[in-house]
């Protein structure tokens, strides 16, 4: 089945094939390094602003409140108070730390906010379901990762040590380049989890360009079921299905010069005259009787790769 | 219909396409559209604005889209169909297979007995957690019967507060004292929870490093409760030093152990993972590990509750041991019964 996935699934070394459950192969692309760092980046800054949104909104409502009991007199309703918006901050700010992104990755869209912004999202390795326990497993491993170098950073600035410091940079640095160290650019979590973090496709359904008045001139093509040029199979043997798909990019891109010097290159190697101002057409004949010819000699089980082959 | 920005072709165009490929194409392209639609909502997140036939037809289009992307590679060579069918598939795919909609049927399979049959399944890290935990209490105690100047060493400083040695035996029975009244406790017991619950992460977490970090983390727990046990053994407190931890002691220990058998477990996998290969067998052990690190933190709220509330409240020595004595037989029996049918860990 592999030598059936052609080149065109091997666009650039992220790319993977992933089995489904269904046993279909699908190209999948792994997100780059630079989407995942800015990913993280919105994240934590957003993490951040939440935590001292939180902190600050309770911390107002304290001092409005309490004003209140202690002009009341009501010190033991005051203090009441005061624990409860304190157990409230604790929480909150356990909450942000740890179930920030458990819960936007257990979601549909299987990303956070930041994720969703870099156009990536988290997946499973095994091509089956993202479950739950991966996503714990994979959130958990960022207190090693991420937190506790920072505070532990943070700690050792107030003994001043420098020893731990660079321990922790160490540390840090470690975790943060551990992507780069494997083949799948797996973050540590992401080795615990089976998990890993791809690109979301974006593709419309182009027009097929091999049905009759498809083309950008079609109107000037006339009575477009009856193709101004027919082509021998001797003509059409001479290319493959690589040089089928570059002329369907050609003729997608419609570009006028290239249409010019593919024409050019085709009726050269075949032997007939090239006609200025009728290239598109041309093409469009050329592409729509190769890929017949071609798709029919792979209903055989026989495939031209290339022009080579 | 669903909504779809390009004009189906009509029985007309499917006439005259000349190719094979191509009718095969525009006589399915309708299902195409309609999933493409149907999965583009999902992905902005408007479930709601999806019609119920919408989310039921999903899982059967998925698998006719992804049949006819089978087909087409088969048979067609149009490079950008193909493209798209693939993308197509893979956005489906995500959302087919993307986590499980509802967190509430998680969390019943979870305590239905998903939880306790990964912590059966890791049962020889549990018992060499807790023998590591055991040894470093008896390490902690002896360490301090020796020299007790190894004592403001192993006991964190923040904790021993007057509980040092040479503390008069007043000084100590007061610290096992509940405090009088309720007010603080709640904000005590939250403290507690984020705190404990922080470090049972951590412990899990530096498995990732072979299990090794994660023994030195509860060595260096269990060697200040052996250096206490020591201190309060000295003034005779021996019982109820034990009965004033046992009320949040069994349940919170039990969480530690957990946190440490789990970290140990992932360790131990990657290490010796045996003939499957190393990111199998860390993923396997990771994903059960996962389950019981949520109980881990779920068992420490209950933790919290217990130090912050009931053990400030109960003070005699026989309801602490009571409180104690019955969580620890609970988790016990939760663990071992629980779930037996469904052996095997995770799935």
């Amino acid at each position: 089945m592999s030598t059936a996935i052609p080149d065109r699934l091997r666009r650039s070394p992220r790319d993977r094939i992933m089995v489904t459950p269904e046993g279909i192969e699908l190209p999948i692309t792994l997100a780059s390094k630079g989407a995942r760092a800015g990913a993280l980046f919105m994240d934590l800054a957003l993490v951040t602003f939440l935590q001292i949104v939180t902190t600050i909104t309770l911390a107002s409502i304290a001092f409005g409140g309490l004003a209140q009991f202690f002009d009341a007199g009501d010190k033991a309703g005051g203090f009441g108070a005061l624990e409860f918006l304190f157990v409230i901050w604790i929480i909150a700010m356990f909450l942000f730390r740890n179930a920030y992104f458990l819960f936007f990755e257990l979601g549909p869209r299987g990303a956070t906010p930041g994720k969703r912004l870099a156009g990536i999202r988290v997946a499973a390795r095994d091509g089956g379901r993202l479950s739950a326990e991966m996503v714990i497993a994979r959130n958990l491993l960022r207190d090693i990762e991420l937190f506790l170098p920072v505070v532990f950073l943070a700690s050792a600035g107030e003994e001043g040590a420098g020893a731990a410091a660079m321990a922790a940079a160490a540390w840090f640095l470690v975790f943060a380049l551990f992507p780069f160290w494997n083949r799948d650019r797996l973050r540590a979590g992401d080795i615990v989890a089976g998990s890993w973090v791809v690109e979301r496709p974006r593709r419309k359904l182009e027009q097929a360009m091999s049905t009759p008045g498809t083309g950008a001139n079609a109107a000037s093509a006339g009575d477009a079921s009856v193709p101004a040029w027919r082509f021998t199979d001797e003509e059409l043997d001479v290319y493959g299905e690589y040089e089928l798909q570059t002329l369907e990019r050609v003729l997608r891109e419609n570009r006028r010069e290239a249409m010019e010097k593919v024409q050019g290159t085709i009726a050269n190697k075949i032997g007939r005259e090239p006609e200025p101002g009728r290239e598109r057409l041309f093409l469009e004949a050329y592409y729509a009787q190769l890929r017949a010819r071609l798709e029919a000699r792979m209903r055989m089980g026989e495939r031209k790769a290339d022009k080579f082959s | 219909m669903t909504s779809t920005d390009q004009q189906l072709p009509g029985s007309a165009a499917i006439e005259a396409a000349a190719l094979r490929s191509d009718r095969f194409r525009f006589e399915r392209e309708a299902d195409w559209q309609r999933l493409d639609a149907i999965v583009t909502r999902m992905e902005k997140g408007q479930l709601r604005r999806l019609s119920d036939e919408d989310v039921q037809a999903l899982p059967v289009l998925y698998r006719t889209v992804a049949s006819s992307l089978s087909v087409a590679r088969e048979i067609s060579l149009d490079a950008a169909t193909l493209a798209y069918l693939e993308a197509l598939v893979q956005r489906a795919w995500f959302v087919v297979y993307g986590p499980r909609s509802s967190l509430g049927s998680w969390l019943r399979g979870f305590l239905g007995g998903g939880w306790s049959a990964a912590v059966r399944a890791m049962w020889v890290d549990v018992l060499i957690a807790l023998a590591v935990m055991v040894a470093g209490a008896v390490a902690g105690w002896l360490l301090v019967a020796g020299d007790p100047d190894w004592y403001s060493a192993v006991v964190p400083s923040g904790l021993a507060d007057a509980r040092v040695p040479g503390a008069s035996r007043e000084v100590l029975m007061r610290s096992l004292d509940g405090a009088q009244g309720s007010t603080g406790l709640s904000a005590f017991a939250a403290y507690l929870f984020s705190n404990n619950a922080q470090v049972s992460i951590l412990a899990f977490a530096l498995g990732f490093a072979f299990g090794v970090p994660t023994l030195m983390l509860l060595v260096q727990n269990t060697a200040g409760l052996g250096a206490m046990l020591w201190l309060y053994h000295g003034q005779g407190l021996m019982l109820d030093f034990a009965a004033w931890l046992s009320v949040h002691g069994t349940t919170e220990l039990f969480a530690i152990l957990l946190a440490g058998a789990s970290g140990l477990h992932v360790g131990r996998s990657m290490a010796l993972p045996g003939d499957r290969s190393v990111l199998q067998a860390a993923a396997e052990a990771g994903r059960r590990s996962a389950q019981v690190m949520t109980g881990v933190v779920l068992m420490l709220v209950v933790a919290a509750l217990l130090e912050g509330f009931a053990r400030q409240l109960v003070h005699d020595m026989a309801g602490r041991f009571v409180i104690g004595g019955f969580m620890l037989v609970a988790w016990l029996a939760y663990f071992l019964a629980l779930g037996r049918n469904s052996e095997g860990g995770s799935q």
